[in-house]
C-alpha cells in the first residue's frame, strides 16, 4: 500500500497498522495536526491525561498489562520534558513503549523558539532510542522502526520527535516490509553449548534455587508456561523478583515467595547457601543482591538475559546464556526431560527440610491488633476478597508497595504493575488507568501510600471522564512511610519533612472527582468497606487508615548480606543492624 | 579550621569496600556506527552516564557508501569494567561492531600530532635535529618557528613534546589515538 498524505496523517496510519487502538496523550501547539488527523477517524482512540507523566505511566500500565506496546503523544518543550520521568520508568523496567512528541517547525530548531527543548537530547539516556525526523521521506520508516525496538530485544520506551512543518508536509506513505535498524539484531537463541552446560549442572546441583525476573513476564506468556513446566519437572525451589511475581504461582510450595531487600528468609537464605543459582531475565540488581562480595558465596552461577550488559555488570557468573528466556527455557527443558537430573534424592530431601526451617521461621508475621489497621492486615484482606476475581494490581512506590508484593500472592503474570527500577512515586493511579483501558471487565487496584497517590492524583479526571472504575486503595499511614522507616533506623529517628501534613480529605476528594470515597480506620470495618469498594462501578478512592508507625520487615539493611536480614520480631537491636558504610548506600 | 559540623571524623571511611581489587587496565576499542545525526552525543553520553573514563577518542566516516564511521576509544578499567563497556556499547541501536583491539594484541594503534615550535638560533637547530630523529616532518616554517608533523605510537609523541618543551614548545594539537588489526582480516 503506498498513498500521499500528511505526516500527521502517517503518524495516525501507521499506528492502525501497527494494531494501536488507544493512545495516551495531552495536546499543545506543536501536536496541534496530528490531534487534527485524530479528529478524522475513529479506529485509534485518545486518551486524554491531566499531566504527560501521567500519558506515559498510563501506556506503561497498558503494555505490563497486554504485552501490546504502549503510546503516548504529548507536544513540544513542557510536554516533553513531563514525559521524561515516565520514560526513565519505563527504561528502568524495560517497557515497550512509543511515544510522539511534536517539536517546533524545523527551521526553528535551535532558536530557543516558543515552548522548544532539546527533546533528542534529553531523552537520549532514558530511552531505548530516539529519532528527531527531519525529512518527510524518513517518517514512515521511522515510525514503524520505533515499533520494533521497542517492543523487540530487551524491550523500552522509543521517542520520535516530529517538527510542526514535518507535520504538514506531504509524502509517500508506505508500510515497510521490514524495519530492522542495520546495527540493531537482538540475539534470541542461545548458545546451545552453553545451555548443555547450565542444565548439565542443574543434574548434579545439590542446593539449587531458581531467581527469575521481569525478563519471563517480558518474554511472553508463553516463557511463563515453559518456566512453570522447568521449575516443576525439577523440583527445585524458586524465588523471584519484584518485578518477576506472578510468572510462577504464589500459591506453589515450590515459591518462596520474592527475594531481594524485604523478600522473604526463606528466599534470602536459600539464594545464600544454594550451590547452584539458576537466574532468568533478572539483573542482579542491588535490592537483590545486597552486600555484593557477600553475596551468595558458595554458588555458580547461571545466567539467562537477552540483554549483553546485563551480564557480569555486578556478579560474575560461571555460564551466561545471552538469549530470549522462552527459547532458551524450551531448550532447558528438552534437555531436561530428554535426561533428568536426581532431584528427590537425599541431598535435595535435605536442602527442602533446610528452607522448610527457614520457612518456619515466618519472616512475614507481624503483630496483630485488633484497635488499628496493620497494613499488612489490610493487603491480607484485600487479596482474601479479591483473589476469585479477575484482578489487576498497580502500586506506587514505597512500604505498601513492598507490602503488596509480600501480602498479594500473584498467581498469573501481567497482573502486577509496579515501578520497580525507578522507584516512581505517582506511578500507580495513571498506570492503573492504562490497566483498566486495556480490561474493561476487570478489577483494577492501585494499592497506594497517601503521599505518593497525590504526586499524579489529577489522573482522578481521567478515571471519571473515561468511566474506568478503578479502586484507589490508599494505606494512609499519614508519613512517607518507606522514608519515615529509613530515618527511624538510619538517622535517629529524625523524621525530617516525611510527614504528610495537610492531607485531603480523601472521601471529599473523591467525591469532587466524580468518584466515590471511602474511609475506613477499624479492622472490623475493613471486610465490607473492601466488599463496597469493589461493587461501585465508578473510581473509588479507599482511605485506609492504618497504624503509622509500622515498618516494613523483613529487612536487608543497605550494605549488609543476604543472611544479616532483620525481622520484624528482633527489630528491636535496630541500631547495631545498620553499618556506618551501610547508612551511606541508598 | 573546620567550618563544617556535618562531617564525619575523617579516619573512618564510609564507603564499603570494594570487594576483590581487580586491576586497571587500559584498551583500545574500536566501535563501527551508523554516521547518523547524535551517535556521537549517545556514546560519549554513555561514558559520562555510566561513569567510565574515556583518555581519547577519534570518530570519522570510513566507509560513505554505507554510512559507516568508526569510533576509536581508549579507555581505563578493570576487566569486568571494560568488558561493561563493551556490552554496552554493542546494545545501543546504532552500534554495528565492538572490538576490543588490546585484548587481540595484534592490532596497530598509531597518532598523529602537529607541534609548534619557537625559537632562535642553536634552539633552532636542535629542533630540527631532534625533529629528524623522531621522522616528525616539518609542515610549515618562519624565521622563528616551526610546525611538525609526527606520527606514531601515543608515547613517541609524548617524548618528542616533552623534548621541545625547552626548545620553545609553542602549542600542540593531537588527534587521538586510531588502531587497526594486523593481518589480512577487516573487524
Amino acid at each position: 500500500m503506498s498513498k500521499e498524505m500528511t505526516g500527521a496523517e502517517m503518524i495516525i496510519q501507521a499506528l492502525i497498522d501497527q494494531g494501536v487502538e488507544h493512545i495516551f496523550g495531552y495536546p499543545g501547539g506543536a501536536v496541534l495536526p496530528i490531534y487534527d488527523a485524530l479528529f478524522h477517524q475513529q479506529q485509534v482512540q485518545h486518551i486524554l491525561v491531566r499531566h504527560e507523566q501521567g500519558a506515559v505511566h498510563a501506556a506503561e500500565g497498558y503494555a505490563r498489562s497486554t504485552g501490546k506496546v504502549g503510546c503516548v503523544l504529548v507536544t513540544s518543550g513542557p510536554g516533553a520534558t513531563n514525559a521524561v520521568t515516565g520514560l526513565a520508568d519505563a527504561m528502568c523496567d524495560s517497557i515497550p513503549i512509543v511515544c510522539i512528541t511534536g517539536q517546533v517547525p524545523t527551521h526553528l530548531i535551535g532558536n530557543d523558539a516558543f515552548q522548544e527543548c532539546d527533546t533528542v537530547g534529553i531523552t537520549r539516556p532514558c530511552t531505548k532510542y530516539n529519532y528527531l525526523v527531519k525529512s518527510i521521506e524518513d517518517l514512515p520508516r521511522v515510525l514503524h522502526e520505533a515499533f520494533h525496538v521497542a517492543s523487540t530485544g530487551r524491550p523500552g520506551p522509543v521517542v520520535i520527535d516530529v517538527p510542526k512543518d514535518i507535520q504538514f508536509a506531504s509524502g509517500t506513505y508506505t508500510r515497510p516490509k521490514t524495519f530492522a535498524h542495520r546495527g540493531y539484531v537482538p540475539k534470541l537463541k542461545g548458545d546451545p553449548a552453553r545451555i548443555e552446560e547450565a542444565v548439565a549442572l542443574m543434574r548434579h546441583a545439590k542446593r539449587p534455587v531458581f531467581y527469575t525476573g521481569g525478563g519471563v513476564i517480558n518474554s511472553g506468556r508463553k516463557a511463563t508456561e515453559l518456566l512453570r513446566e522447568l521449575v516443576r519437572a525439577t523440583g527445585f525451589p524458586i524465588t523471584s523478583t519484584l518485578m518477576g511475581l506472578g510468572a510462577y504461582p504464589a500459591s506453589d510450595p515450590q515459591w518462596l515467595g520474592m527475594l531481594g531487600m524485604h523478600g522473604t528468609y526463606e528466599a534470602n537464605f536459600a539464594m545464600h547457601e544454594c550451590d547452584l543459582m539458576i537466574c532468568i531475565g533478572a539483573r542482579f540488581d542491588d535490592r537483590i543482591t545486597g552486600r555484593l562480595d557477600a553475596f551468595s558465596p558458595g554458588s555458580r552461577k547461571i545466567h539467562v538475559d537477552i540483554d549483553p550488559s546485563s551480564i557480569n555488570k555486578n556478579v560474575k557468573v560461571d555460564v551466561p546464556i545471552l538469549g530470549d528466556c522462552t527459547q532458551v527455557l524450551e531448550e532447558m527443558l528438552r534437555l531436561w526431560k530428554a535426561q533428568p537430573g536426581d532431584s528427590h534424592g537425599p541431598a535435595h530431601k535435605s536442602w527442602w527440610k533446610k528452607i522448610e526451617l527457614w520457612r518456619a521461621r515466618k519472616s512475614l508475621a507481624y503483630k496483630p491488633s485488633t484497635d488499628l489497621i496493620k497494613p499488612q492486615y489490610a493487603i491480607q484482606r484485600l487479596y482474601e476478597l479479591t483473589k476469585d476475581r479477575d484482578t489487576y494490581i498497580t502500586t506506587e512506590v514505597g512500604q505498601h508497595q513492598m507490602w503488596a508484593a509480600q501480602f498479594y500472592g500473584f498467581e498469573e503474570p501481567n497482573r502486577w504493575m509496579t515501578s520497580g527500577g525507578l522507584g516512581t512515586m505517582g506511578y500507580g493511579l495513571p498506570a492503573a488507568v492504562g490497566v483498566q483501558l486495556a480490561h474493561p471487565g476487570s478489577l483494577v487496584i492501585d494499592i497506594a501510600g497517601e503521599a505518593s497517590v497525590q504526586m499524579t492524583m489529577q489522573e482522578m479526571a481521567t478515571a471519571a471522564q473515561y468511566r474506568l472504575p478503578i479502586k484507589i486503595f490508599i494505606l494512609n499511614n499519614q508519613y512517607m512511610g518507606m522514608v519515615r522507616q529509613w530515618q527511624e533506623l538510619l538517622h535517629g529517628g529524625r523524621y525530617s519533612q516525611s510527614y504528610s501534613e495537610a492531607l485531603p480529605d480523601f472521601v471529599k476528594l473523591a467525591e469532587a472527582y466524580h468518584g466515590v470515597g471511602i474511609r475506613c480506620e477499624k479492622p472490623g470495618d475493613l471486610d465490607d468497606a473492601i466488599r463496597e469498594m469493589i461493587t461501585v462501578d465508578k473510581p473509588v478512592l479507599f482511605d485506609c487508615v492504618v497504624d503509622p508507625s509500622e515498618n516494613c520487615f523483613p529487612m536487608i539493611p543497605s550494605g549488609r548480606a543476604h543472611n544479616e536480614m532483620i525481622l520484624g520480631d528482633a527489630a528491636e537491636k535496630l541500631d547495631e543492624a545498620i553499618t556506618e558504610e551501610g547508612k551511606m548506600l541508598v | 579550621m573546620n567550618t563544617s559540623t556535618l562531617t564525619s571524623p575523617a579516619s573512618t571511611s564510609h564507603y564499603p569496600s570494594a570487594g576483590v581489587a581487580q586491576a586497571i587496565e587500559t584498551h583500545t576499542l574500536s566501535v563501527i556506527v551508523d554516521n547518523e545525526p547524535g551517535v556521537l552525543a549517545r556514546v560519549i553520553g554513555l561514558f559520562s552516564g555510566r561513569g567510565y573514563n574515556i583518555e581519547s577518542l577519534t570518530v570519522s566516516e570510513t566507509e560513505h557508501q554505507k554510512h559507516l564511521s568508526r569510533i576509536t576509544i581508549v579507555t581505563r578499567g578493570t576487566p569486568m569494567v571494560i568488558e561493561q563497556i563493551m556490552n554496552q556499547l554493542d546494545r545501543m541501536v546504532p552500534v554495528h561492531r565492538v572490538v576490543d583491539m588490546t585484548v587481540s594484541a595484534r592490532s596497530i594503534e598509531r597518532e598523529l600530532a602537529m607541534v609548534k615550535v619557537r625559537g632562535k638560533g642553536e634552539h633552532r637547530v636542535e629542533a630540527l635535529r631532534l625533529a629528524d630523529a623522531f621522522r616528525a616532518r616539518v609542515i610549515d616554517a618562519t624565521v622563528e618557528s616551526f610546525v611538525f608533523e609526527i606520527t606514531g605510537a601515543a608515547d613517541k609523541i609524548d617524548q618528542f613534546v616533552s623534548l621541545m618543551l625547552p626548545l620553545g614548545l609553542v602549542e600542540v594539537s593531537r588527534t587521538g589515538i586510531v588502531a587497526i588489526a594486523r593481518g589480512p582480516d577487516g573487524m
